[in-house]
């Protein structure tokens, strides 16, 4: 994590940062009154810096271009069907890109994602650009992806507004064929799964 | 509340700005930040829709030039202090200066991390039967309520197709505010993009949100 820390607002070296004093104030106080064990907040961020991330996704996207079984499973219910291989939280719902369509996935209201499934979102999902264009003008939001659809695609804006939470089913890219599964995960990217971007067959 | 978190079709952001290989954290106190506000969450009783109003309720300014995490703090902040769990003279002072009660689950520790790394269910039994099926015709209702509520302003007041139900689920509306859970049926509701922004939208977009039966009415 240490390599992550040097950045722009004097959080290095000797000199803190206002928020790293505030942050840690605050976790001394909760340490003192019982509330929390540090070693406990160690292993969440732990957890989201190792554990939990794209690859998760791309597993289960690799998973349903491989096995059709359990690609309906996965449409029909994405929860119960990638809980038969590991933990995941409810109400999780699979859209998948087709010729006709393309999803995209936002939260105008803040910033909720597929955590289990992606990880933590990356600070352009939470940022206002994205929140406030991706429902109004989803292909200009693409465009900055460097995302070109044909103007007859449908485009499907996924407003994430209450506990439900989207995975977006990539379409298996031309160029694959034959590929195992891990080597199909190696390319399902985390954009591709929010709708941001396509995998490609050479990434 | 009609805050300015509620950006779903606001103009003047600029582009989207992608980071190249970006970390998890950009700086250690993120991290912390995060783990604090899944930690107390979990062990302190407050539920993700308390979370989500105390960040709703920083001043307009302050949210826009805010980061994530430092938005993250600042709720954690005011709903420590509002539910007298830490004292404004503690967080002035940068440690504890009295004891306090336990926590409703107690210290959070190791067994608990599990825990709040996979999500829970929100789906709650309801006694009647959803009022509307996928096909159906509905329109958002207009309200504006000053306290938690997830019906995005650019939704209120317009005519969509009912396209799955959800489930019935616990209703942020009353679970930010400590009315319970209330559970309401959840139904994805679409728009097409010239309801939502007039003649001239793109014909081939369509917008969809989760809502709750509450927010809705027979078109």
């Amino acid at each position: 994590m240490a390599e992550h820390d040097h950045d722009h607002d004097h959080d290095h070296g000797s000199e803190l940062s206002e928020m790293q004093l505030r942050v840690r104030a605050l976790e001394t106080i909760l340490t003192e009154k019982g509330y929390v064990d540090p070693a406990a907040l160690d292993a969440i961020v732990e957890t989201y810096e190792t554990k939990i991330g794209p690859r998760n996704g791309a597993r289960i996207v690799a998973k349903a271009w491989t096995d059709p079984a359990f690609k309906q499973a996965l449409l029909a219910d994405a929860s119960k069907a990638i809980g038969t291989l590991g933990r995941v939280g409810d109400h999780l719902i699979a859209v998948e890109n087709t010729p006709q369509r393309h999803n995209i996935v936002v939260c105008t209201l803040c910033s909720c994602y597929p955590w289990e499934m992606l990880g933590l979102p990356p600070v352009w999902y939470k940022a206002a650009p994205y929140r406030s264009r991706t429902v109004k003008d989803p292909r200009g939001v693409l465009a900055d992806f460097g995302v070109s659809l044909p103007k007859e695609t449908e485009i499907r804006v996924w407003d994430s507004t209450a506990e439900t939470r989207f995975l977006v089913l990539p379409m298996r890219p031309p160029g694959t064929e034959g590929w195992s599964e891990e080597q199909l995960a190696a390319i399902v990217t985390r954009d591709s799964m929010i709708g941001t971007g396509l995998p490609q067959a050479r990434p | 509340m009609n805050g300015v978190h509620d950006m779903g079709g606001m103009d003047g952001f600029g582009k989207v700005e992608v980071e190249a290989n970006e970390p998890t954290f950009h700086h250690t106190w993120e991290g912390r930040v995060m783990a604090m506000v899944r930690a107390m969450g979990a062990n302190a009783s407050l539920n993700i829709d308390m979370q989500r109003f105390s960040r709703e309720s920083i001043p307009p300014a302050v949210y826009l030039a805010a980061s994530y995490y430092k938005k993250w703090f600042l709720g954690l902040k005011s709903t420590l202090i509002d539910r007298n769990l830490v004292g404004a003279d503690e967080f002035a002072a940068g440690r504890s200066l009295r004891q306090s009660a336990p926590l409703p689950r107690g210290t959070f520790e190791m067994k608990d991390v599990v825990r709040v790394s996979t999500r829970g269910s929100f789906q709650r039994d309801v006694a009647t039967p959803p009022a509307f099926k996928p096909g159906d015709r509905v329109r958002t209702r207009n309200i504006n309520p000053p306290t938690h509520t997830r019906l995005p302003r650019y939704v209120r007041g317009h005519a969509g197709t009912i396209e799955r139900i959800n489930g019935s689920h616990v209703f942020p509306d009353s679970a930010a505010h400590g009315h319970g859970e209330n559970p309401q049926w959840l139904y994805t509701v679409v728009f097409s993009a010239a309801e939502l922004w007039g003649a001239g939208a793109d014909p081939t977009v369509k917008v969809s949100v989760d809502a709750f039966e509450p927010y809705l009415e027979p078109a």
